[in-house]
């Protein structure tokens, strides 16, 4: 999820608020697939991936495309508006009550000498790894990786070398979305979800993109590990419901270390 | 091969450049010389496409390029080093290099292209693997020209090569285009150091206040009394 973030924002500087809700919405259609045509969330995750690129892409050509050299403030603005649209024609369609999708694997504990390794959770860490090293590779190895990756760098300077900017960005788009309908549909039968998740979703995939630095993708991943792990710990050793303080006091010692964050560049 | 015609091009209220006219032919090098703000980089903006004409028209071997968009201008043969030189600072010398080659051409030849510019810039290959913003300026330059080559171009424009750079410095990267130009390779060069462009253009064009003032042979121009006075200091 935070991968997926970490590529809108450090191809298009957009603070993407919608981020959360985006993958809110990967989960409904995880749970919609379930219960309607019986689909397993593990297995539906691609069509979430697919469905969530296209209305990425949609965003990014209809809405974001117009202001894309606005100041940051008007991106948040218009991102925050995305977001409340899309949790409230949640709420409208799905209500309010919390939704869950039962899936056989989220029940399945492996046994592994003194530990229990929960499969499931097994299973999204596993993706979630290989969508990182697939990512990666797009980035660092295709040609149309390292155009988005150029015009992050330099919007002006991907103009002039004859790139089709607003393309590139849409794809980009879509792959941050499409990253986020993944884990939304991966994450379904763990974490129960409703319309307001979206929010708190946003916020932990922020905290997790400014801990591995804005723009870096190994960043946003290690940065997902240790808020998850600073998170389990908190719930443990305090009050599940004082987990955040965790990621949050992290946030704040790393920044002041490492104001970049721990795999961040200084831009000059 | 490259004609202007009544060209206007600004921004906002500002007018920056109106009816400018100039042409440049097959493997010439052509250089606009002015002061600052005279309007030389908003003409190169014109032409790459960067920057809607407010009236004009700007033709490549007859074919109409405004209004076409800078990816258009691009692969239609016209590559552009850009004042402050616009590279991707946090990716790789090759990776800037391998970049421009946005052309169907310029893709094809990729690898014969970049032992060329390895072949002008030895100190590229050295540097292959830097990451572009930590290049000295000079190198940065030959960055620039080598990302623009390596789109095969018909047409290689300039802007300020040589702008904040030692003079030794100046003296290879001049060497190096007139080689280019050697290989075939048209040349419009935007500079202020109007001594090394009436050196090594074929012709010149003078441009004050967004109009063309005086346009002629490079080395008659060197000569011209005016010119002496306003920008050789003589
Ligand atoms: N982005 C902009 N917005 C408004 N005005 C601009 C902009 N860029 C240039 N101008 C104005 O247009 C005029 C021509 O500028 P231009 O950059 O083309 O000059 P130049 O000949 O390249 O100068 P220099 O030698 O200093 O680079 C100037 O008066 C400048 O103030
Ligand atoms: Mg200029």
């Amino acid at each position: 999820m935070a991968v997926g973030l970490t590529l809108i924002f450090g191809v298009m500087r957009v603070v993407n608020f919608a981020h959360g809700d985006m993958m809110v919405w990967g989960m409904y259609l995880a749970f919609v697939l379930a219960t309607r045509a019986g689909l397993d969330p593990y297995l539906a995750f691609p069509v979430c991936a697919v469905a969530l690129f296209a209305l990425g892409v949609v965003v990014q050509r209809g809405l974001v495309d117009p202001i894309i050299e606005a100041p940051h403030e008007m991106q948040i603005l218009l991102m925050l508006g995305v977001a409340l649209v899309l949790e409230n024609t949640a709420l409208l369609i799905f209500g309010p009550e919390p939704a869950r999708v039962r899936s056989p694997l989220a029940r399945l504990a492996w046994e592994v000498g003194p530990l229990y390794v929960d499969v499931a959770r097994l299973v999204t860490f596993a993706v979630a790894v290989v969508l990182t090293l697939a990512l990666s590779l797009f980035l660092y190895r295709t040609d149309l990786g390292r155009l988005i990756r150029a015009s992050a760098d330099n919007h002006y300077g991907a103009l002039v070398i004859g790139a089709d900017v607003r393309r590139i960005y849409a794809t980009a788009f879509g792959i941050g979305a499409a990253c986020v309908g993944a884990a939304g549909a991966l994450v379904s039968p763990i974490l129960p979800f409703q319309p307001p998740t979206g929010l708190s979703l946003s916020v932990t995939s922020f905290n997790i993109v400014i801990i591995g630095g804005m723009g870096s993708l190994v960043g946003a991943f290690i940065g997902g590990l240790l808020v998850s792990v600073a998170e389990s710990l908190g719930a443990v050793f305090l009050r599940p419901s004082l987990k955040e303080l965790f990621s949050f006091s992290l946030l704040i010692v790393i920044l002041l270390f490492r104001p970049a964050g721990l795999f961040g560049k200084r831009t000059p | 091969m490259l004609r202007l015609e009544g060209v206007e091009a600004g921004y906002g209220d500002v007018v920056a450049v109106r009816s400018v006219s100039l042409e440049v032919r097959a493997g010439e090098i052509v250089a606009l010389i002015g002061s600052n703000g005279a309007g030389k980089t908003t003409t190169l903006r014109a032409i790459a496409g960067l920057l809607p004409l407010r009236r004009g028209s700007v033709e490549l071997e007859g074919r109409r390029l405004n209004g076409l968009g800078s990816a258009a201008v691009v692969r239609a043969g016209v590559a552009h080093v850009p004042e402050g030189r616009q590279l991707f600072p946090t990716m790789t010398v090759g990776e800037n290099l391998e970049l421009g080659a946005r052309t169907a051409e310029g893709r094809a030849y990729r690898p014969q292209t970049l032992a060329r510019v390895f072949d002008l810039f030895p100190r590229l290959a050295e540097r292959r693997a830097q990451l572009a913003g930590t290049l000295s300026g000079g190198e940065q330059q030959m960055v620039a020209i080598g990302r623009a080559l390596m789109a095969r171009p018909r047409l290689l424009m300039l802007d300020e090569p040589s702008l904040g750079l030692a003079p030794v410095v100046v003296g290879s990267i001049f060497a190096n285009l007139a080689a280019i130009n050697r290989d075939g390779l048209t040349i419009l060069l935007v500079e202020q150091n109007v001594l090394r462009a009436l050196k090594c253009s074929h012709r010149a064009y003078v441009l004050e206040n967004g109009t063309i003032t005086l346009s002629g042979a490079s080395a008659t121009l060197l000569a011209d009394e005016r010119i002496k006075r306003a920008y050789l200091g003589r």
